[in-house]
């Protein structure tokens, strides 16, 4: 705390200089003071952490995760945990639509474990030779129709959306679950013009979140984290269309012990429990 | 175009002289003479060095999207159909973008120049705020003002049945958004450069307000009033984060030209390297075309 007094000090003594050097100073001791304040926040938060270490596992750095976008919650459960469980190490995620997750890799990005949404975009970073070994599934996903709390417009099929007057949007084919939603329309004959065709699944279940559309085809894991603020509809075409999760440690991982035990952790009991109440199934 | 007649000769900005301007002001180009001279030889060292590597910062992204393209499979790449109507759609509402802008951004620049009121400072800084603010919450932002569900969207809604998400409309207020701060800055940087004194002119000879604004004031600054529409209108073209977020991604009625890249990316790299060089191309035409013609001073 002494140090952001002393900025606060310095900044009102700079207050009878002149004006615009005055803003700027002041902006920069207030910028030194959070920097200051930060520092201080960590480092506390580096202490405790080692006090309340009881030294269990050897496992330390960091460990870099890439994975789509619909492991968000999951995997950030599953992140705090394996934190919990070996201190010293730090799970850092990227999440993102799994073509630009795999692109990132390919195109040198340090990560050390990819878990992505579909086998397709897999096959991007194996191709490449980017994975160490072969990628394993490790939870399935399937569509759901997520409609307004309450779901008002009665929604209770596929065939429904097709609707007149309903604002439905789809992910675009280019993604993972646009191209599943596509695959459950054409399994079913069914032909949904939508208002948009959003850049990845969250964009598409947020725009009924925002209740700008009264209906999206999205994950059941989508449906689940958003609670409240959706209404989710099983179809039973969504069986045609599930998507495979594989999960890779990755070649040019500069911590593959840790990496090793995350994706252990993923696949293990527990994981699986995490994975299963986000509405992820087992493959 | 400028020839001065003695006896009316505008006065060099910052010349100090207190006449009246002469007969007939009004029709009056009045253009800055700018030293374009500079300097020939004997570039120092220190200068030269950070300005040949900013320049090399700035062009070799592009160049390397020029070696990078596919250029046997352009040709396919390039004649779909999809292609001309996002870049179709691109041009259409970049340009209703800057009509938009150059409509209410000139009044509001005018309004940030010329009229001493309480809170300007505050309300410049608001009017400029969209140039640092990531697009994407420009256009949640808008989602949240002008959504069917939004503090004005869903009055707008219920009384008149518009919805501006996922429309054409909605794309052109979104690039509206981030463009028209462009045009905004730029008008009253040079209205402020602008010898104010033309217009007291044309008040004291009798002409309203509106008059002088009209007549005088706008042909002023007329090279600003084009430069920011170029900006704007560039800034319009390129515009994704607002235009996604806000108006959704619709073939033909909402996938703007950035759009259609960024979805390509996912899994035709090939054909969004194409479909950059495109908007590429267009943006160099225009911004070298107008330059030309409207923002090199005479």
């Amino acid at each position: 705390m002494t140090c952001s007094v002393r900025r606060t000090r310095r900044s009102r003594q700079s207050r009878r200089s002149r004006r615009s050097r005055r803003t700027l100073r002041a902006a920069g001791a207030g910028a030194a003071a959070l920097l200051a304040l930060g520092a201080c926040g960590s480092s506390d938060s580096g202490s405790a952490a080692k006090s309340g270490s009881s030294g269990s596992e050897q496992l330390s750095g960091e460990v870099t995760v890439f994975a789509a976008a619909s492991l968000r919650e999951s995997f950030t459960t599953l992140g705090e945990r394996f934190e919990k469980e070996h201190p010293g190490t730090k799970v850092t995620f990227s999440f993102g639509g799994s073509d630009a997750l795999a692109a990132g890799i390919t195109g040198g990005a340090p990560a050390d474990v990819f878990a992505s949404a579909s086998p397709r975009t897999m096959a991007v970073v194996t191709d490449a030779g980017d994975a160490s070994g072969a990628p394993e599934t490790f939870v399935r996903n399937q569509l759901e129709i997520a409609t307004l709390p309450g779901n008002p417009d009665r929604i209770s099929s596929l065939k429904d959306l097709t609707g007149s007057g309903l604002k439905v949007v789809l992910c675009d084919e280019a993604v993972p679950c646009g191209a599943a939603a596509r695959k459950a329309l054409d399994a079913s004959k069914l032909k949904l013009t939508p208002v948009s065709y959003e850049e990845d699944v969250k964009s598409a279940l947020n725009k009924v979140v925002l209740k700008e559309a009264d209906a999206a085809v999205v994950y059941r894991t989508d449906v689940r984290a958003a609670g409240e603020k959706v209404a989710g509809v099983e179809f039973p075409e969504s069986a045609d269309a599930i998507n495979d999760y594989p999960i890779a440690l990755l070649k040019e991982s500069r911590n593959t012990d840790a990496a090793k035990a995350f994706i252990a952790l993923v696949r293990s009991a527990e994981g699986r429990k995490v994975l299963t109440q986000a509405g992820f199934l087992q493959p | 175009m400028t020839s001065p007649s003695p006896s009316a000769s505008p006065p060099p900005a910052g010349a100090g002289t207190a006449d009246t301007p002469g007969r007939d002001p009004w029709r009056r180009r009045v253009r800055r003479r700018e030293d374009r001279g500079g300097h020939r030889g004997g570039v120092p060292l220190p200068l030269l060095l950070p300005a040949l590597i900013g320049l090399v910062l700035l062009v070799l992204p592009l160049v390397a999207l020029l070696i990078r393209a596919p250029w046997r499979s352009m040709p396919d790449l390039l004649t779909s159909p999809e292609v001309w109507q996002a870049l179709r759609l691109s041009l259409v509402c970049a340009t209703a973008a800057t009509a938009v802008s150059l409509v209410l951004g000139v009044p509001l620049a005018w309004l940030l120049a010329r009229v001493d009121f309480p809170g300007r400072g505050l309300v410049r800084a608001l009017v400029t705020l969209p140039l640092v603010l990531p697009p994407v919450v420009g256009g949640v932002a808008l989602l949240m003002a002008l959504g069917r569900n939004g503090v004005v969207g869903q009055w707008l809604d219920d009384w008149f049945g518009i919805t501006l998400p996922f429309t054409t409309a909605g794309v052109v207020v979104a690039e509206a958004f981030v463009a028209m701060p462009f045009l905004v800055i730029s008008v009253e940087g040079t209205l402020r450069a602008a010898d104010p004194r033309y217009e007291e002119a044309a008040a004291t000879l009798g002409a309203s307000r509106f008059t002088a604004f009209r007549r005088v004031t706008l042909p002023l600054i007329a090279p600003g009033v084009a430069a920011g529409a170029v900006l704007a209108w560039a800034r319009a073209l390129g515009e994704f984060g607002a235009t996604i977020t806000f108006a959704g991604n619709f073939p033909g009625r909402t996938q703007t030209m950035p759009l259609a890249v960024y979805l390509a990316l996912q899994n035709d790299p090939e054909a969004a390297i194409a479909l950059s060089l495109v908007l590429l191309a267009v943006s160099i035409a225009v911004l070298a075309g107008l330059r030309d013609r409207w923002m090199t001073p005479s």
